[in-house]
């Protein structure tokens, strides 16, 4: 069923790219994603006996995070179809194919039980989403994908460095080595702790570029303010939710083996900088577009700094990974929508958002109240998770800086947002035909009604399944 | 066959040296493809006994970095009519003091660690490191795009270098992947060199600064 899954997106790339027609080969994307989503819950709510041997398998950590994959690359592939059809200058015979060819190999990299194989499907999910980076071929998302690219093959070669200390580590202290990661977690006491630091630090850095924590963010706001919305909103959150798994699980490889404090004090550090740094690049930003990229940055480094605080912090970290991304899908796409309206993402030619796209800019306009954490959205409450459990692990340091760095990027997002939402539309604008429709509006929508029924009232089986997933990674039974 | 992985390592480190102290691209192409090779050797070295598989990834290591690659890079060059890498961003001698610097440093280091038995002594996780340093280096201090990947290239050498001592360890379908998205994953770089050259005429990536706060 794992294994049907990564197959048929494949499959349908394959299709996509022999069908000739560029209208009639966007339906494959919903209908892709729809196919996608069912077997995700076939297999979630099935109870699919865990394989011992398999090199894919689920666990309490993945599970809830191809649920979450899957839920937001449905919800952009209805909107991709909408995204499309407004483009008819554009081919969209690659960029299609491309697509599934990501979808497959994030799919794998997440349900990957084996080191080696979830490295190469990371590779090949970086390496697939350049094609949609260059959608737009013009010398600007040349640029962003050169960047992209190299930067992104340098943190992914770290990674792979990092994967073959993590197996000397194991070589060393004499046992066999099996790279999958239960056969890794079992022995991790035995490991040679020196190699496994190290390794933890490229693994760290590596899969960190991946995630675009800052020092090592700066293909973000290239990429994403280059690439189609759509695109910004799978990146956001589809590729760096895959590195922040790969991530998790180098971490829980550390707790098994006792070893842990340096790798929390590390997640704290960076999780914080990414913050500071963010923060400091979004007050005064220009461009909404690079502007939500450095809101990834933010995010990334709450995602780490959670994790880093420990105890309650990684479910809050867990729960805010899913608000995020699914936060991400709002803005990226309300964006999206108002660039093919206005022609431009600088704040300068754009204003009156509201008045010109009424869905598009109120859709936006709440996206910004929720990523900045203002209730009743949801990443107020995982947020506020977060900031608790710093407090109640005695870290007022942490706690303040995170709470004064949310605040920042509060103030410093909130004037480039009104600037695009508030005032009169431009005459270009109104002259401009663009119309929201079905499909550019009703994903968006579908994305804040999740985000705030996640506010509200969080499921009880999402509960129990997050927890099940932070004592996994905690190694608590 | 192994009494040679110690001298071959040797000449992969004088490879380094040398990538890190030439202009002319095509030499530079030309060093590292002879870097490749020189690992599909030492793979079937480094590992005691014969097996099918170590031959197959001896082969097909070569003609991935030793073959393909430098030709899809050196018809790359010849199809954008560039020569030499003119001002990199740092010069040719003092990168070549980083670069023997950062070997020395990586020799030390690697005593620091703990090896397991068979490989203390070895040249293997030294070679590995300063390699690495020496493609790191390559692809921050050089304007030309193909100097960059390059540079991507020689990284992958010294990583390939670590995943030497795990050769028992590593599974077969592992190896190959790897082997496999760097294939792809310089292929993907080489169209999008196409395209840079297209739009700009030049494959100077100093045209490439747009983008910036």
């Amino acid at each position: 069923m794992l294994l049907v899954q990564v197959l048929i997106p494949l499959l349908l790339g394959g299709t996509a790219f022999a069908i000739r027609s560029n209208l009639k080969r966007t339906w494959l994307l919903p209908l892709g994603g729809a196919i996608h989503l069912a077997i995700t819950c076939a297999i979630l709510l099935g109870r699919e006996p865990a394989a011992s041997d398999a090199w894919l398998g689920l666990d309490p950590l993945n599970k809830v995070v191809l649920g979450f994959l899957s839920l937001l690359f449905f919800l952009c592939s209805v909107y991709a179809r909408g995204y499309l059809v407004s483009r008819p200058d554009q081919p969209n015979r690659i960029f299609t194919t491309s697509l599934f060819v990501f979808l497959a190999m994030l799919t794998l990299a997440v349900e990957a039980q084996h080191l080696g194989l979830m490295w190469v499907a990371i590779e090949a999910c970086t390496l697939s989403s350049a094609p949609l980076i260059y959608f737009n071929q013009n010398p600007r998302s040349l640029e962003a994908t050169w960047k992209y690219l190299l930067i992104g093959s340098v943190g992914i070669a770290l990674a792979l460095l990092g994967s073959y200390f993590l197996a000397y580590s194991a070589l060393h202290s004499g046992m066999s080595t099996s790279l999958f990661f239960r056969d890794l977690v079992r022995e991790a006491p035995n490991l040679s702790h020196p190699w496994l630091r190290s390794a933890f630090i490229l693994l760290f850095v590596g899969y960190g570029t991946k995630m675009g924590l800052a020092p090592m963010h700066s293909w973000k706001p290239d990429a994403y303010g280059e690439a189609p919305g759509l695109v910004g909103a799978l990146l956001a959150g589809g590729l760096t939710t895959a590195a922040f798994l790969a991530v998790l699980r180098f971490y829980q490889i550390c707790t098994a083996a006792h070893d842990v404090a340096f790798a929390r004090s590390m997640m704290v550090t960076i999780g914080l900088f990414s913050m500071a740094l963010a923060a400091v690049f979004m007050v005064r930003q220009r461009d909404y577009k690079r502007m939500l990229a450095y809101s990834s940055v933010e995010h990334m480094g709450i995602l780490v700094l959670g994790i880093g605080i420990g105890g309650a912090g990684i479910f809050g970290s867990l729960l805010h990974l899913i608000n995020n991304g699914l936060t991400k899908g709002v803005l990226f796409l309300a964006a999206a929508n108002i660039h093919r309206c206005y022609g431009s993402k600088r704040v300068e030619d754009v204003s009156g958002a509201i008045r010109r796209l009424p869905i598009t800019g109120a859709l936006f306009l709440a996206g910004f109240f929720a990523i900045t954490g203002s209730p009743p959205f949801g990443p107020f409450f995982s947020e506020f998770t977060i900031l608790r459990a710093a407090v109640a692990g005695g870290r007022f340091w942490v706690a303040g800086l995170f709470l004064i760095m949310l605040f920042v990027v509060f103030v410093g997002m909130s004037a480039t947002v009104f600037a695009v939402v508030q005032g009169e539309p431009s005459e270009k604008a109104a002259a401009s035909g663009y119309k929201d429709n079905f499909f550019t509006v009703a994903p968006i929508i579908a994305f804040l009604a999740l985000v705030l029924l996640l506010g509200v009232y969080v499921p009880p089986p999402l509960t129990r399944a997050l927890s099940e997933a932070a004592a996994f990674i905690e190694m608590k039974p | 066959m192994h009494t040679l992985v110690g001298p071959l390592l040797v000449v992969v480190l004088l490879f380094n040296l040398f990538l890190l102290g030439t202009s002319r691209l095509q030499a530079v192409i030309n060093a590292s493809a002879t870097q490749g090779v020189l690992l599909g050797v030492l793979t079937l070295c480094v590992h005691e006994g014969f097996s099918t598989w170590i031959v197959l990834i001896t082969i097909v290591t070569i003609l991935v970095k030793g073959v393909l690659i430098p030709r899809m890079l050196l018809r790359a060059i010849r199809d954008a009519a560039i020569r030499r890498e003119i001002e990199p961003f740092i010069g040719f001698l003092p990168c070549l003091l980083l670069g023997a610097l950062g070997t020395g440093a990586s020799l030390i280091f690697a005593r620091t660690l703990p090896l397991a038995k068979e490989h203390v002594g070895s040249l293997l996780v030294p070679a590995s490191m300063a390699t690495v340093w020496t493609g790191f280096l390559v692809l921050t201090t050089r304007r030309k795009a193909i100097n960059q990947v390059v540079g991507y290239l020689v990284l992958e050498n010294g990583i390939y270098i670590m995943g030497l001592t795990l050769l028992q360890a590593m599974p077969f379908m592992v190896e190959m992947g790897v082997l496999l998205d760097l294939f792809v994953g310089i292929f993907v770089m080489g169209i999008i060199l196409n395209h840079i050259r297209r739009e700009f005429s030049s494959l100077d990536t100093a045209h490439l600064s747009a983008l910036k706060e």
